[in-house]
């Protein structure tokens, strides 16, 4: 059911780990939902110099990790907040649509970790564009 | 993976069919494919066979051979008793009794009954899986038509006190079905002794074909059909009768009945030698279920910290089939309706791992799983946010 590149990042996942003193750190999701990220950035001079995660959850919530870290590394802030879902969804070869909730997940990850270290350079925080919750309700967990 | 040995862990899902059973089914295919309502010889060697398969169900069942009728399966027998007796017995009363932890195909039934505007009672299970048959006995009302509860769950394999359940519906004049899907050739079933009005098979879950099952009717029982159409079964169950496959069932049941403590000795031994290494070996890991009310073959334990689809995935990666009571892999966000009835918390029911053994498995089977899924359960953990956070010790590791 999942894409060969979905299969490779799941087995193979890049960026699994933590950053030490990372600049920003964006939690998001639920263990009651099935999956919870949690996304370390190390930035400097406003580009993501590396990009670490960790996940609970399936094989997609894995692989949607492993590819937005890729995908935001050598970014500026302002490149890294407009990688979408989607864009995470297309360099995966797609996802099933139930699955589609991961990587916003991963989307999400990533901006609350870039607002993390925008408020602690006491910027103000981005706002979201297009909140996911009304768009994916029937995809997303109640809990 | 290529030539790798393929480790088959999910009888409860599906079995593969017996060389015994294949061989018996295939001269129905070729030879004696003759239609059983026709009258000339080839057709009538197609109506001994049915004959033959209903006599080797009924025996199984200590069942007399005319309440034995043939389906296409568990659904549609569930689907037939619980639609049949509900329709047939509205008169009576419209209030049916069932349990939180059934199969969908009993679920599901009781829910559009509801919209027939019949009222369904759903009884909880204790933490082990079990219906308390006091419990069961306070839900009857003078309205109550139909009780339906499983003979064993399909997911924690927890075995319910059928007889008791049984003789209560009996006092009480209420009829009594069970799904007994994944109960037959694992505990000894005799539907007079156990007060069983009537009773839900399939034939995949015993070394049988998909596509065939049978429903036990007992003699006397209202019910009203569920296929219209042509004479089959009685003139209960229309359709040609799908004759290889009732060939295939009749052979299986004969097969598993067979030597019913002996089989399920040899299934435990292997299981429990299972859940014991698993559980020395791998921490924050708890056995769903009950400890010994449970199928020879059923392990289900939780772990948590990680989620079961990327477990199921790693071990396909080692060839091993299994299968989980997380959401990701049911296509809902909801994890298994049968752990939650047990009150387990949601995150941990996302951590359900269900090995099920059978004949397909041996004891060099049960050596590789212990050895792959220690690792499987660590790499996931490493990388999982949650196991961090709680530390490696504490926790509930039930065992």
């Amino acid at each position: 059911m999942y894409s060969d590149k979905v299969m490779d990042h799941f087995k193979n996942p890049r960026n699994v780990g933590e950053i030490e003193n990372a600049d920003g750190i964006g939690e998001v999701g639920n263990p009651v939902c099935g999956d919870i990220m949690k996304i370390f950035l190390k930035i400097e001079n406003n580009v993501i110099t590396d990009a670490k995660f960790k996940t609970f959850g399936c094989g997609a919530a894995i692989a949607s990790s492993s590819m937005a870290t890729e995908l935001v590394r050598g970014k500026t802030l302002e490149e890294a907040w407009e990688v979408s879902n989607q864009a995470v969804a297309e360099a995966l070869e797609g996802l099933p649509p139930i699955k589609m909730h991961c990587s916003v997940l991963a989307e999400e990850g990533i901006h609350k970790a870039i607002n993390d270290y925008r408020v602690k350079k006491g910027l103000e925080p981005w706002v979201e564009k297009n909140p996911h919750s009304h768009e994916h309700e029937d995809m997303t967990c109640q809990h | 993976m290529g030539a790798q040995h393929i480790i088959y862990m999910d009888h409860s899902a599906t079995t593969f069919v017996k060389p015994e059973v294949v061989d018996a089914m295939i001269p129905y295919f070729t030879e004696h494919f003759g239609n059983p309502s026709s009258i000339y010889s080839i057709a009538r060697e197609s109506k001994k066979a049915i004959d033959a398969a209903r006599l080797q169900t009924a025996k199984a069942l200590g069942a007399d051979p005319d309440e034995i009728y043939f389906t296409s399966g568990g659904s549609e027998s569930d689907n037939w008793a619980i639609k049949g007796v509900a329709f047939a017995n509205r008169k009576r009363g419209n209030h049916i009794i069932t349990s939180q932890i059934e199969h969908h195909a009993v679920l599901h039934t009781c829910q559009y009954l509801e919209k027939e505007g019949f009222e369904v009672t759903y009884l909880p299970v204790d933490q082990y899986g079990l219906v308390d048959p006091a419990v069961l006995e306070k839900a009857i009302t003078e309205k109550t038509i139909l009780i339906s509860i499983m003979y064993a769950n399909n997911e924690i394999g927890t075995i319910e006190p059928i007889a008791e359940l049984g003789a209560i519906a009996r006092k009480h004049n209420v009829y009594f079905h069970t799904d007994a899907v994944q109960a037959i050739g694992s505990v000894p079933i005799d539907v007079k002794a156990q007060n069983i009005d009537l009773l839900s098979l399939s034939a995949h879950k015993f070394y049988g074909p998909k596509g065939t099952g049978a429903l036990y009717i007992k003699k006397g029982v209202r019910i009203d059909n569920l296929m219209h159409g042509g004479g089959q079964e009685r003139r209960r169950r229309a359709g040609t009768e799908n004759i290889a496959g009732i060939v295939g069932m009749g052979k299986a049941i004969e097969m598993v009945t067979a030597d019913i403590p002996g089989h399920s000795a040899k299934i435990r031994a292997m299981r429990d030698r299972l859940v014991k290494g698993v559980l020395a070996t791998i921490s924050h890991a708890r056995l769903n279920g009950h400890p010994e009310k449970r199928l020879a073959g059923n392990f289900n334990v939780s772990f948590e910290f990680i989620e079961g689809e990327s477990m199921l995935l790693w071990l396909d990666d080692e060839g091993i089939c299994a299968s989980t009571g997380s959401a990701c892999t049911s296509g809902s966000l909801e994890p298994s309706h049968v752990l939650l009835a047990t009150g387990l918390p949601v995150e941990i029911s996302h951590g359900s791992l269900r090995l099920s053994l059978g004949d397909a498995n041996s004891e060099k089977d049960v050596d590789v799983v212990l050895e792959v899924l220690p690792k499987v359960v660590a790499k996931l953990r490493d990388m999982s946010p949650l196991y961090v956070k709680s530390g490696k010790e504490g926790g509930c590791n039930v065992q």
